[in-house]
């Protein structure tokens, strides 16, 4: 049980090459402060493996608990489609304790983002839809809260922190 | 934990102080059980969260949802403020867990619910069970796979 289902494929946000050794998929929400935590520790292994890693990112916001989480994941959809994923995905983390939709447009006019386009895109339902999907696959997969991991398409129910993720990438 | 394919037994229990809910009002409409320890402790209040989050799919498989605790209709009340939560948690407070008992959810030496799911259809027959370990937030892939299968065969 607990498998990652649809698995990764090129509707996913990745960093690192497709014939990793390892691929690691996080399920996250960009409000939640689990997940805030994780991602220093995510990033550090991702520079430590190098390129026998490749990691992607998918969207579990829980809306109801955090106000911004949809929000969050949108404008990173939006700025994906100006090839910024990962700088908004690192933008909005690094500052969560400070989410808004002003700071959004901030963070997006930092990237250098075309503002414009990013305030059409957001309005995009398009980009709603893709945010459920992630949602709904997250659901299916097993995952019961975020931030959740799995390594090569299994659910990984370890801690988050750095040492224990690390020990179980490379086994 | 009550079989698979036996009628699911009958209930009525307040959620808040000014509301209650009965097995029949959801005839014809399948219905999830989910007993839980109790409000405010961690693991339940992730899990509540998640499905709180998931109302939307599970109407599409035209189900309704129901938390069962032994917590009292007023800590509900609070509870769900506090949480935002969407669906009713029934208080199953007095006799103390007699609804939980009747479910085979009842954990005796802590006084409280097991953390129990229970799939149940339109015509109040028991279809899917889970019962998970106290501590671990068994999520919602189980849930919707009982509910498609549902759906699948009418």
């Amino acid at each position: 049980m607990a498998k990652l289902t649809p698995p990764p494929g090129p509707q996913d946000h990745a960093r690192g090459k497709e014939g990793a050794s390892v691929t690691l998929v996080e399920y996250g929400d960009f409000q939640c402060p689990h997940c805030g935590r994780a991602f220093p520790a995510v990033e550090s292994i991702i520079e430590q493996m190098g390129p026998a890693l490749r990691f992607i990112f998918r969207h579990f916001p829980l809306s109801e608990a955090h106000p911004m989480a949809k929000s969050c994941a949108i404008a990173a959809e939006a700025a994906a489609r100006q090839g910024k994923f990962w700088e908004m995905h690192h933008a909005i983390f690094q500052n969560q304790d400070l989410l808004s939709p002003e700071a959004l447009f901030a963070f997006a006019k930092q990237l250098g983002l075309d503002l414009e386009q990013f305030r059409k895109d957001i309005q995009d339902p398009a980009l709603e839809e893709k945010v459920d999907e992630d949602f709904v696959s997250g659901v299916k997969s097993g995952v019961n809260g975020t931030p959740s991991f799995f390594i090569n398409g299994h659910k990984y129910n370890g801690s988050y922190d750095e040492e224990s993720l690390m020990a179980s990438l490379t086994f | 934990m009550l079989t698979i394919g036996t009628p699911a037994p009958d209930f009525t229990l307040y959620s808040t102080p000014g509301q209650q809910h009965s097995l029949q009002d959801f005839q014809g409409r399948n219905l999830i059980l989910a007993f839980y320890p109790a409000d405010w402790s961690p693991v339940c209040g992730d899990q509540m969260s998640l499905y709180n989050e998931m109302l939307q799919l599970f109407r599409k498989q035209n189900a309704a949802l129901l938390g069962v605790s032994v917590d009292s209709k007023w800590c509900h009340q609070a509870y769900m403020q506090s949480r935002n939560l969407h669906f009713p948690l029934l208080a199953d407070f007095e006799p103390k867990g007699a609804m939980a008992k009747q479910y085979g959810a009842y954990d005796d030496k802590e006084g409280q619910c097991e953390r129990a799911l229970y799939v149940i259809d339109g015509s109040g027959i028991i279809r899917w069970n889970f019962l998970s370990p106290p501590a671990v937030n068994p999520g919602a892939d189980g849930i919707l796979h009982a509910l498609e299968k549902i759906q699948a065969k009418k």
